[in-house]
């Protein structure tokens, strides 16, 4: 087991490192970074000075492990219109971001779930064709447009909900929604292939042989075996959720890591842009590294592989 | 037990009822095929299609409804948006865009893809180490924030998005491909060629290529929805095909100023197209990939 | 005794006229979605088990044993259908029977242990669970009545200190230990018959040795009729009373085990008997004979066995020989076979031994 961990920190730190080399990578190469942070038609003079304040002018791998020494104190640089640490700005919005992913985990779960295990019971009929339909739909929409139509048809024309901000439970209903949306069909598609895996297994075969009730089969013998996979890609998503909520977040105004990015964006605030993009890696490598660790502890056939 | 193919292991068949059928998948999805068709047709003769200058419009005749509502005319089917430019015409031009930008991403993400996968798992050793390595990582960004990130900083153009797609999206090829070839290996021609003597670029070009193409098909009839809907997502954040091009990602963005007083018909049309060619090219997809390739269908 | 009292008190029940389990002309197809494509994974199949007897089925893979032991239950996939047939068990016909009604024969009077110890166990659930429910579902007792005899199972099936190892989990035991639990569940009703399908193909020699005797043991002690499924004609011969010959889902052969050994009436037993050098040989597998069973779903009007047989002349290629009787309580389906007795007074004698 140590050795297992051991291992997968190794790859954790070298996927870490790899991220900040292709991000550091990505922006000296795609472009002069001082020419973001310029009026257009600055003198080369202020062009200069910019370099020469960001260390722009030293060799490449002295501004690497600049960027690198900088980075692992926590420190992302300083937003050039908050002025303030991007680091700071991240923290405050991050809770609005996760209660927004947390709420549409609940909707992608509540819908995902039960209609995959129905799909899964009933396969290859009705139900099963019904939400295979379900799932395409919601793999194919975009969820702006979700949130957008969303907004037309409550906020305009019944007046129900709120169209944008934060502040009350009815202004999280809608952009949950439309973040939940596209994961409820990826639930849908793994609690269906999971409950299908389970009910062809042996021990539910026994089960039925046992001559329970097929309700009890499903509900005992089927459904908690099923739903371990669904509950970790569940985890996985939440970080996820809350590192793609970019577009749902511009749509309905909501002041989360999504907007932070938005803004970053339209302010030409490159700092903030290349912090959230850093950090939203990092969870996700975090996660990915955690999930595996998790395995391992439910899973002794993982810790012997390798 | 010989038990045909299609058989699960679920809850006991009582004496015979008719069998069920999978009706969209049974055969060919004709419907979503012709859809891509029209919308190519569409891309292709826009110049010919499309009733006006989708980037010209008339400051007399903003927000005018599609024709059936009151205060819409013939002259403009589907309304006019806030600069007065005609939507039918920015939508029949927006689908060239999103063709040109949804084939060309697909193609860099493919060629990319395939070719590292082959490489990783061809060559094996130090080569698929470092290439699986990056291709962990680089599944591990956040692939919508990162395009946004990319798009930032290259700025916004067709051909930047296009490039920025592909090598956003190139991970899920190189992972599937790798897999493909890993089994091929395994294969006896595989092993014969190398016996005989042929040459390593040659049994990759001439052995593994053919046999992994159909996957690479498979994966790209799918990615065509993903790439199309990342288009939009950064057009509709502004860092995508500049205006005043009529990307329809862009035109919902524009939308969104109509969209508190109530006109509707700016969010939602081009929000429509977007459904119908993604949903289309992944309803053609999963029937692809029942039917070419069955081991794809963990993806 | 090492049973626990509620075990061993039962009495067998008065043997009622005619067999304890008797197949008539099962037939269970299975059919392709589009309904194109029809496999006779069993077909025409007449069989029967008297109470307390061991009826062993072999044949190789893919001829149909194993539909065969589902179709009894009726657990089948979906795409098999039970087309035609009786099944007659303790006198009423299990195809006649609702859902709800097979499910009290499930488990209460019918039990089955499948190939796979390993698998069998949901890994979720402790032993004491997944033995006790039975129990509780089909005798209504509380749940700790069921635990109590859910030990004394244990106890039967002799796992050592039980009282621990119903609160355990199939992980922490071994695949031996795990199919004396599957066999523990199979008794835990009191069934009448148990179906065992390659209960032992999974575990290593010694440990086999010892699952079959304990097998033998618990049927003297509850009086079981066992139905053994396997491709091992070892244990066949250490086990089986009865012995029927599968080949590409039909019967071609069967009864009582040391006369088919003895003097096989069919060509397929024959070669199958000829691949064992020695009887003692309880691991010798059935794969000595050349050529491969026929496409089930593509058979031709003649004899399924033609193609591989050295016997086979004209008539075995245009038309499958009918079940006759070789001898008394035996069956065979080949042109060659000494029909001394006609099918229609197998009825009369057949099951005595």
């Amino acid at each position: 087991m140590a050795q297992f961990i051991s291992r997968r920190v190794g790859y954790c730190l070298l996927s870490l490192l790899l991220l900040s080399l292709t991000i550091f990578f990505f922006v000296r190469v795609t472009g002069d970074p001082a020419a973001l942070l310029v009026e257009p038609g600055a003198s080369p003079d202020d062009i200069a000075a910019i370099h020469h304040q960001f260390g722009l002018d030293r060799p490449l791998w002295v501004q690497y492990a600049l960027f690198m020494k900088q980075l692992l104190q926590g420190d992302l640089g300083k937003s050039f219109y908050y002025q303030t640490p991007v680091m700071q700005l991240y923290l405050t919005r991050l809770p609005n971001s996760l209660i927004l992913a947390v709420v549409a985990m609940g909707f992608s779960l509540l819908i995902g779930i039960p209609s995959g295990i129905l799909a899964a019971v009933r396969v290859g009929r009705f139900w099963d064709s019904a939400g295979k339909m379900f799932a395409l739909l919601g793999l194919s929409l975009p969820s702006f447009w979700v949130g957008l139509v969303m907004i037309l048809f409550f906020s305009v024309y019944l007046g129900w909900l709120p169209s944008s901000g934060a502040g009350t439970p009815w202004h999280l209903i809608m952009p949950a929604f439309a973040l939940g949306w596209y994961f409820a069909a990826a639930h849908m598609r793994l609690t269906r292939s999971s409950m299908l895996e389970v009910l062809g297994s042996e021990y539910v075969k026994l089960a039925r042989l046992k001559g329970l009730p097929e309700a009890l089969v499903i509900a005992k013998h089927a459904f908690k075996n099923a739903l371990i996979p669904v509950l970790t890609l569940a985890g996985v998503n939440l970080v996820i959720m809350v590192n793609v909520a970019v577009v749902v977040e511009t749509v309905f105004a909501w002041p989360g890591i999504g907007r932070l990015l938005y803004e970053g964006i339209s302010f030409r605030d490159f700092p903030v842009v290349q912090g959230v993009v850093i950090l939203g890696g990092a969870m996700i490598v975090m996660v990915n590294f955690m999930v595996d660790i998790l395995y391992a502890v439910i899973d002794p056939r993982i810790r012997l592989e390798k | 037990m010989s038990v045909p193919a299609q058989t699960i292991d679920l809850p006991l068949a009582t004496p015979a009822h008719s069998t069920p059928r999978h009706w969209f998948r049974a055969d060919f999805p004709i419907i979503p095929a012709l859809i891509l068709l029209s919308i190519a047709l569409v891309a292709l003769f826009a110049n010919f299609l499309a009733p006006h200058n989708p980037e010209l419009g008339s400051l007399t005749a903003r927000f005018k409804p599609p024709f059936w509502q009151a205060g819409g005319s013939t002259k403009y089917l589907l309304g006019t948006d806030q600069l007065g430019r005609d939507v039918l015409s920015r939508l029949i031009f927006g689908a060239r865009i999103s063709m040109v930008v949804g084939f060309f991403a697909v193609m860099v993400a493919g060629v990319v893809g395939t070719l590292l996968g082959i490489l990783s798992g061809y060559l094996g050793g130090w080569v698929d180490q470092i290439i699986m390595r990056l291709t962990d990582t680089w599944l591990a960004l956040p692939a919508l924030t990162f395009a946004i990130f990319l798009a930032a900083i290259v700025g916004p153009s067709m051909w930047n998005i296009v490039i920025i797609l592909g090598i956003t999206y190139w991970t899920r090829y190189a992972r599937v491909i790798r897999g493909e070839v890993l089994s091929l290996g395994e294969r006896e021609f595989v092993g014969l060629a190398i016996v005989a003597g042929c040459w390593k670029w040659r049994i990759m070009r001439r052995h593994i290529l053919p046999n992994v193409i159909n996957s690479a098909i498979v994966l790209g009839t799918l990615m065509l929805g993903v790439v199309i809907i990342a288009e939009a997502t950064l057009s509709f954040l502004g860092v995508g095909v500049p205006p005043p091009q009529p990307a329809w990602g862009l035109m919902l963005s524009d939308g969104k100023q109509g969209l508190m007083v109530g006109y509707w018909w700016l969010t939602v049309f081009p929000g429509i197209c977007i459904m119908l060619m993604v949903l289309s090219a992944n309803i053609l997809g999963d029937w692809l990939r029942v039917k070419l390739d069955p081991q794809l269908r963990q993806l | 005794m090492p049973f626990g009292t509620n075990v061993v008190n039962r009495e067998a029940r008065p043997a009622k006229s005619g067999p304890l389990l008797e197949l008539q002309k099962l037939s269970t197809h299975y059919v392709s979605s589009r309904g194109t494509r029809v496999v006779r994974a069993v077909d025409d199949v007449s069989l029967r088990v008297n109470a307390g007897e061991t009826l062993g089925i072999v044949g190789e893979s893919g001829s149909g044993k194993s539909t065969l032991a589902l179709s009894i239950l009726r657990i089948l996939p979906p795409a098999a259908r039970n087309v035609s047939g009786r099944i007659m068990f303790e006198g009423e016909d299990l195809l006649e029977k609702s859902d709800a009604e097979m499910r009290h024969v499930r488990g209460k009077r019918i039990a089955m242990i499948l190939q796979d110890p390993m698998a069998s166990l949901n890994p979720l659930f402790t032993i004491g669970n997944q033995v006790a429910e039975p129990i509780q579902v089909h005798e209504g007792v509380k749940r700790v009545t069921a635990w109590e005899r859910a030990r004394n199972l244990l106890k039967a099936v002799k796992i050592p200190s039980p009282e621990t190892r119903v609160t355990q989990y199939p992980h922490e035991m071994s695949g031996g230990m795990r199919q004396r639990i599957v066999g523990a569940i199979g008794i835990s009703c009191e069934p009448r018959l148990l179906i065992a399908d390659e209960p032992t193909t999974s575990l290593d020699l010694t440990i086999q040795a010892q699952y079959l005797s304990l097998l033998r043991d618990l049927q003297r002690q509850y009086n079981l009729a066992l139905i053994f499924i396997t491709h091992n004609l070892g244990i066949v011969a250490k086990m089986c009373d009865q012995l029927a010959v599968m080949y590409a889902g039909r019967v071609v052969e069967s009864g009582p085990v040391s006369q088919v050994f003895n003097h096989p009436a069919h060509p397929y037993t024959e070669a199958l008997l000829s691949s064992i050098p020695r009887m003692s040989d309880v691991d010798q597998r059935l794969t000595a004979i050349e050529g491969q069973p026929p496409d089930l779903s593509r058979l031709s009007a003649g004899c399924s066995f033609a193609d591989r047989c050295p016997k086979a002349f004209d008539r075995c290629r245009v038309e499958a020989p009918p079940e006759t009787s070789p001898g008394a309580g035996r069956t065979a389906r080949c042109w060659l076979a000494p029909a001394t007795v006609q099918p229609a007074e197998l009825a009369a004698v057949g099951g005595e031994d």
